[in-house]
């Protein structure tokens, strides 16, 4: 019998939905498929769609999906719902809206819940997304939680990122403001069918136009308008997302956006691992009674870490008590 | 928080450590499907990842669901009397595409006279109306398969 690598890059759905989980979990095996998957990914072009909770994402994900199936593309979808930080439990209901795309063998849709990340996707997400890569699927589109103005981490696994804005959310204030309005490549203003949409669309247009970067910039971020429910302007934002996709390419932005995240990649394992082997140096009774000894003054969280980062193997130099 | 030292470390998959993923279906001609949103409500709150897909759906929409989304478990609710339609054909559907590690559970209107036929088809709970919340819940945890990831598909 093949392995699961083997059967996710012969375009096994089973395999390819198995690997995703061993990945959620932090499976043992899992990094060491990664590393082999590594290497066949790199091809699927990554669009993330990030906005405010009922902007009208997964409906246009949808619609996005539809037009590039009559393109003929082999489409992989990410969609993260958050969890509770109280019960840890999650009701992934994007699939709801994507009804439409069932059944077809080209469109492979994955639920993932945040499990405590806070920046809009879940910290494994990146992982998922090079398995849908390397099983072909191009592009890999990343749906975010709904978002409010800070969950940016999208725009270190995406390539394109849509930032959807629903008419009527907000002043221009609210737009002038640091955080998701920054990190758009395409503004699509949704649900074009309801009344405010030309106003939205022109107080992005505003804010755009404040930009002090904007003249020296060569990617003019477009404002789209768009609705689902009437299938406008879809098409026309396939197209943009293409142009963008070009535009990366030819400016030499994709190889400087794919250096940046492997930086933060590297990063991001090397922390993991040092927690795992936290975890396993610590006790759950001894970590008990470190966080309680803080709790109650008895001792500091900073000689507290600087002791544990000596036991999990970090140089004494790195320790300021020394 | 100590991990299980274990000699071959790569069969070290701890299936306890994730949430179990539920899959919440409601197949057939339903038009209103309030039972199952409470169910989801309370698997979420008993700490499950619960992939909720609408009304409507059909057998090959499910299992197209319950595949991608890798679930421990698919609830099926039901009130239009198609169970004795539908069930069949989903874990038909299962069987052909390999699928032979996930629990199947139903509820919703099933008449008495039904169960043991739907029990044979491989359907291990139904629930009818008046179950308690934390009868599921259990019965979820309980028959899951611990080991799923271990296991090679």
């Amino acid at each position: 019998m093949q392995n699961i690598v083997e059967r996710l890059l012969n375009g096994d759905r089973r395999a390819l939905a198995r690997m995703v989980t061993l990945i959620e979990a932090e499976a043992p095996p899992a990094r060491r498929y990664l590393a082999e998957l590594h290497q066949h990914a790199g091809r699927a072009h990554i669009i993330g769609v990030t906005g405010a909770p009922g902007a009208g994402k997964s409906s246009l994900v949808t619609r996005l999906v539809r037009e590039l199936r009559t393109r003929e593309r082999k489409v992989g979808i990410i969609a993260v719902d958050p969890t509770s930080p109280f019960t840890g439990g999650a009701i992934l209901g994007d699939r709801i809206r994507m009804m439409e795309l069932a059944g077809d063998p080209n469109i492979f849709i994955r639920s993932m819940a945040s499990r405590g990340s806070l920046g809009g996707l879940a910290a494994s997400t990146r992982d998922v997304v090079r398995a849908m890569d390397a099983a072909g699927y191009d592009p890999v589109i990343v749906e975010t939680v709904g978002t409010g103005q800070a969950e940016v981490e999208v725009m270190r696994t995406a390539q394109t990122v849509l930032v959807v804005v629903a008419p009527g959310m907000g002043d221009d204030i609210q737009a002038i403001k640091a955080g998701i309005l920054e990190i758009a490549d395409i503004f699509v203003v949704s649900k074009a069918d309801k009344p405010g949409a030309d106003q939205t669309v022109a107080e992005l247009a505003m804010l755009l136009s404040l930009d002090p970067h904007r003249r020296q910039a060569t990617w003019r971020i477009p404002v789209l308008k768009t609705s689902a429910l009437k299938v406008q302007g879809i098409s026309e934002l396939v197209d943009a997302i293409q142009k963008h996709q070009v535009y990366l390419r030819e400016s030499g932005s994709l190889a400087q956006r794919a250096q940046r995240q492997v930086q933060s990649e590297i990063q991001n394992l090397i922390l993991q691992t040092v927690v795992k082997e936290l975890k396993r140096v610590v006790s759950e009774e001894e970590w008990h009674t470190l966080v309680e000894d803080v709790t109650k003054r008895e001792r500091d969280p900073y000689r507290v870490a600087a002791e544990l980062a000596v036991r999990v193997g970090l140089k004494q130099r790195y320790c300021i008590f020394d | 928080m100590a991990e299980t030292n274990g000699n071959n470390r790569s069969s070290v998959i701890d299936d306890t450590s994730r949430p179990i993923r539920v899959l919440v279906a409601k197949p057939g001609l339903d038009g209103h499907d309030r039972g199952a949103k409470v169910i989801a409500r309370a698997l979420r709150d008993a700490g499950m990842e619960v992939i909720y897909t609408g009304i409507r759906q059909t057998p090959e929409m499910i299992v197209d669901a319950a595949i991608q989304e890798d679930v421990d478990a698919i609830l099926m609710s039901i009130l239009s009397g198609a169970h004795m339609a539908i069930f069949p054909k989903v874990m038909e559907l299962l069987q052909q595409n390999n699928v032979d590690d996930v629990l199947v559970a139903a509820g919703g209107i099933l008449p008495n006279e039904d169960i043991p036929a739907i029990k044979a088809m491989g359907i291990k709970g139904c629930f009818g109306p008046g179950t308690l919340m934390e009868e599921i819940i259990r019965f979820v945890r309980e028959n899951v398969q611990a080991k799923r990831l271990a296991t090679e598909i």
